[in-house]
């Protein structure tokens, strides 16, 4: 079968096979800690923002408790390796897994809140852990956990650790939002990819062809919850040291859907412009003038965000010519939750 | 563990849940009117609290004094608020519930760094004031001179917004809010009435700053803690009760301090947002909800 | 012949007024029914029970026996219940074959079946050609076709049609009265609310007229014109019964 449908989609997938190749040779010239360090983060956070959209964009459901999954899926495979002796390179699959269920636990009361009670609901559930977190001795409470090199090992594939050259955590960052790629766009092109974009066009129209989303949700945010808790098991490796300041705190899960917001909900390339475009911005102004501690590079992170909001309100992506929704003024909650 | 213990700290935690109940005041007004969760609410009250703390400093006034300009001034700023972010936010074509969302976000961000700028991250407080430092003794229990006067003016402030309810202008911001579309067709300017909205719960926040800046630490982060205590109690109570606003703030307040008493201070908010879960299980649109 | 649909006296109120009151009748399988009556008569009342956008107040409707009044939308779609709608709501983000898919995805789980099944509908209502165009960009006409497509991408026994004629010029309304001839070859029983009666009564086979929220006769277009409590109806309305 030949529509534009699925040559739209082969398509997508040789330009997602470009970019990664282009990304994988990327930091080969680069000796500078400073720059690589940054793409790794671009790149992780790509991952996540993507993750994120699978639940947020594509489903509509506006979770601000991300961060929440991110620091589930950093404890679990941190301490699976320090109290266990498990690796990581297997400990970030239970990672995700926890990941997925926390997401599932949270989901299965909060989507039935409608737009805004959702969004409220997950940022109390994400400070709830973070509170819980910080009391808890025995997952290290607020001094966190440090992640020792073992000498005895070194260099690790297995292990996920590499002490001089740090490469090769850009392969796992890169894999890791290579998937989440991936599962975006194979969702988008599934059955749920079309309900939810029904859905969130006209909820009524929806329910009279048959659409029920509350299972298609759930699946989602366990999809979503997964893939995070997952970067969050790649990003305790790789800094070394992790604590609810640094995986849990609430500012966090403002910080992992900003970028597939900015660039584009509900699309397959918005989070990677957006964190391409957000994080080294962020990380440079921050850098620069955020040293001083007099708050420059807050103002112009805040002053960015209103600015592409208002000015480019269907995503920073819609300017290299991604497709974006028709104009439409909704937000996805009140009627999804009636729909669901 | 005394029955004057309890009493105490209950006391001191319903002084404190009114407090919660005003800033939330001001949210849910907002909220009620256009749909807006306004995610910049923390550093409204964080700004008002350093408008006091910074003229009571200039000129050694008493912040009871600054009541007034101090709300008029955040009146000012959540009209500027609406006609140069709001207004554009409501008439995006795209994602409008998400952009409303974020552009308060970053409004937020902006104001605390800017307040980061200008006043340092250091943490102040206003040092002598009226009320500070005094106790009343109301029958064995202590109760702190600020903190039962942020209590009464909140109280008086929750009287006012009442009142104003039953204004024309309330009717009208009641209008607007059944039917944002419909009011147009009755003469009512809906961007006015956008816009003193957005006046007054920003008003409704400086009433409350000033009081706490009485007895409360004044930073750029001050506002964070009390924005996420502020939607718990908006969405407790239901977005768009006044009413709703009051009560749980109340119940907010008071379980905060139960909790810290009886199970452990660090763990204070766990306890009010625990409540706040529980109740929207049962309440998904809060206790007195109306939208 | 058996009857598909049982109406069986259904009423219907909102907060105090009567839509409709003790409403009843069959459906025979595989006709074209039409449902008439002045404005207000109560006609879409009655189509949103029936789809399950709404439950009776007291009464029953029976699919093939089998009660459907009071049961959710989604599950009277999976039953065999598809519907058009008075205001035209298609997913203006998506392309008319994405709108079709979504109805096809009702039954089809997986996407390249979907996608074939929209195709074969989007070929049977005439709208191949405008596959790929975003629906918010089509003209009226191809607007309620796409309805039509999407629902009939279900697979449904019993489509209800609401006004789906009205307002089109005399060409297309031809086309959309030949569309729905060829929609019952296929075996899909119809049901039309229309006002539009000089396309209506030749197309249907009988028609149920309402007035003021109860049945005021059922029959042969024929017959049905000329019965003067028909006539009394319209007579305050623009619509003259033919």
């Amino acid at each position: 079968m030949d529509t534009s449908i699925t040559r739209r989609r082969r398509l997508e997938l040789l330009i997602g096979a470009v970019l990664l190749a282009v990304l994988a040779v990327l930091p080969l010239p680069i000796q500078d800690t400073y720059t690589r360090n940054l793409i790794i983060i671009t790149v992780l956070f790509a991952g996540l923002a993507q993750a994120w959209n699978i639940l947020g964009g594509y489903c509509g459901q506006i979770s601000l408790s991300h961060a929440l999954y991110f620091g589930v899926g950093a404890y679990v495979s941190t301490l699976l390796l320090t109290r266990a002796g498990i690796p990581p390179t297997i400990g970030m699959f239970a990672g995700g897994a926890l990941g997925g269920l926390m997401a599932l636990l949270v989901g299965w009361p909060c989507f039935r809140l409608s737009g805004h009670y959702y969004a409220i609901a997950t940022v109390v559930v994400g400070e709830i852990f973070f509170l819980l977190a910080l009391n808890w001795d025995w997952i290290g409470g607020a001094t966190g956990i440090n992640i020792p090199y073992r000498r005895s090992i070194g260099d690790s594939w297995l292990w996920l650790q590499f002490r001089i050259d740090k490469l090769p955590y850009h392969y796992a960052a890169l894999a890791f939002a290579a998937v989440a790629w991936l599962v975006a766009w194979l969702i988008e092109g599934s059955r749920w990819g079309f309900v939810w974009r029904a859905v969130k066009d006209d909820p009524i129209a929806a329910r009279s062809l048959a659409v029920r989303i509350f299972p298609s949700k759930m699946a989602a945010a366990a999809i979503s919850g997964a893939l995070t808790g997952m970067g969050g098991a790649i990003y305790a490796q790789y800094v070394g040291y992790i604590d609810p300041d640094s995986v849990l705190y609430g500012h966090l899960s403002i910080l992992i859907p900003l970028p597939a917001v900015l660039g584009g909900v509900g699309t397959l390339w918005g989070p990677l412009v957006g964190a391409a475009v957000l994080i080294p911005l962020s990380e440079l102004t921050r850098s620069y003038l955020g040293g001083s501690g007099r708050g420059v590079d807050l103002m112009i992170y805040g002053a960015l965000i209103i600015v592409v909001a208002l000015a480019r309100p269907q995503g920073l992506a819609s300017l290299i010519g991604v497709r974006v929704r028709a104009p439409r003024g909704l937000d996805s909650g009140a009627d999804d939750a009636r729909a669901a | 563990m005394t029955a004057t213990v309890i009493l105490q700290v209950a006391v001191g935690g319903l002084l404190m849940g009114l407090i919660y109940a005003l800033v939330a005041a001001g949210l849910s007004l907002i909220f009620g009117l256009m749909d807006v969760v306004n995610f910049a609410h923390g550093e409204l009250l964080m700004l008002a609290m350093y408008a006091t703390f910074v003229v009571w400093l200039a000129t050694g006034l008493d912040p009871l004094l600054l009541l007034v300009p101090v709300a008029l001034l955040l009146f000012a700023l959540g009209v500027a608020i609406y006609h140069l972010l709001m207004a554009r936010a409501l008439s995006v074509r795209f994602n409008r519930g998400m952009v409303q969302i974020f552009v308060t976000f970053g409004l937020a961000i902006l104001l605390r760094g800017a307040a980061q700028f200008t006043f340092g991250s250091d943490f102040q407080s206003i040092g002598t004031s009226l009320l500070a430092g005094h106790t009343l003794n109301l029958g064995g229990v202590f109760v702190p001179l600020p903190q039962l006067a942020a209590g009464i003016v909140s109280l008086l402030a929750f009287g006012a917004l009442f009142v104003i309810g039953r204004t024309e202008f309330g009717r009208a911001l009641e209008a607007t809010r059944e039917d944002r579309e419909a009011v147009a067709l009755i003469g009512i300017d809906r961007d006015r009435i956008f816009a003193l909205g957005w006046g007054l719960g920003a008003a409704a926040v400086g009433i409350a700053g000033v009081m706490l800046a009485i007895f409360y630490y004044v930073s750029p982060n001050v506002g964070a803690n009390f924005a996420l205590i502020a939607y718990v109690t908006v969405a407790l109570g239901g977005f768009g009760s006044l009413f709703g606003a009051l009560v749980a703030g109340l119940l907010i307040g008071l379980v905060e301090a139960m909790t810290a008493l009886l199970i452990e201070p660090s763990l204070k908010q766990v306890g009010m947002f625990a409540i706040y879960l529980a109740v929207l299980m049962f309440r998904p649109r809060g206790l007195f909800g109306t939208m | 012949m058996p009857a598909l649909l049982e109406v069986d006296r259904v009423s219907k109120s909102f907060g105090g007024v009567a839509a409709n009151v003790d409403i009843s009748f069959d459906v025979i399988e595989g006709e074209i029914l039409g449902l008439i009556g002045p404005n207000g008569a109560g006609k879409t009342s009655l189509f949103n029970s029936i789809s399950g956008e709404v439950a009776p107040d007291s009464g029953e409707i029976r699919l093939a026996g089998r009660r459907t009044s009071g049961l959710s939308p989604e599950q009277c779609a999976l039953l065999g219940i598809a519907r058009t709608f008075q205001v035209v709501r298609s997913f203006d983000s998506m392309t008319v074959l994405e709108n079709v898919m979504v109805g096809a995805f009702a039954r089809l789980a997986r996407t390249r079946p979907a996608m074939r099944r929209a195709l074969e509908t989007l070929e049977f209502t005439g709208l191949a050609a405008r596959a790929d165009v975003a629906a918010h960009s089509l003209t009226p006409a191809e607007k309620r076709r796409l309805e039509v497509a999407r629902a009939l991408a279900t697979e449904p026994r019993l489509l209800l049609l609401d006004e789906m004629l009205t307002g089109l010029t005399p060409v297309e309304a031809q086309a959309g009265v030949q569309l729905i001839r060829d929609v019952r070859t296929r075996g899909i029983t119809v049901i039309m609310v229309e006002h539009v009666m000089e396309v209506l009564l030749p197309l249907v086979d009988r028609a149920v007229v309402l007035d003021l929220g109860r049945v005021l006769t059922i029959g042969a277009p024929a017959d049905v014109v000329r019965n003067p409590d028909v006539i009394r109806a319209y007579l305050g309305d623009r619509y003259a019964a033919a």
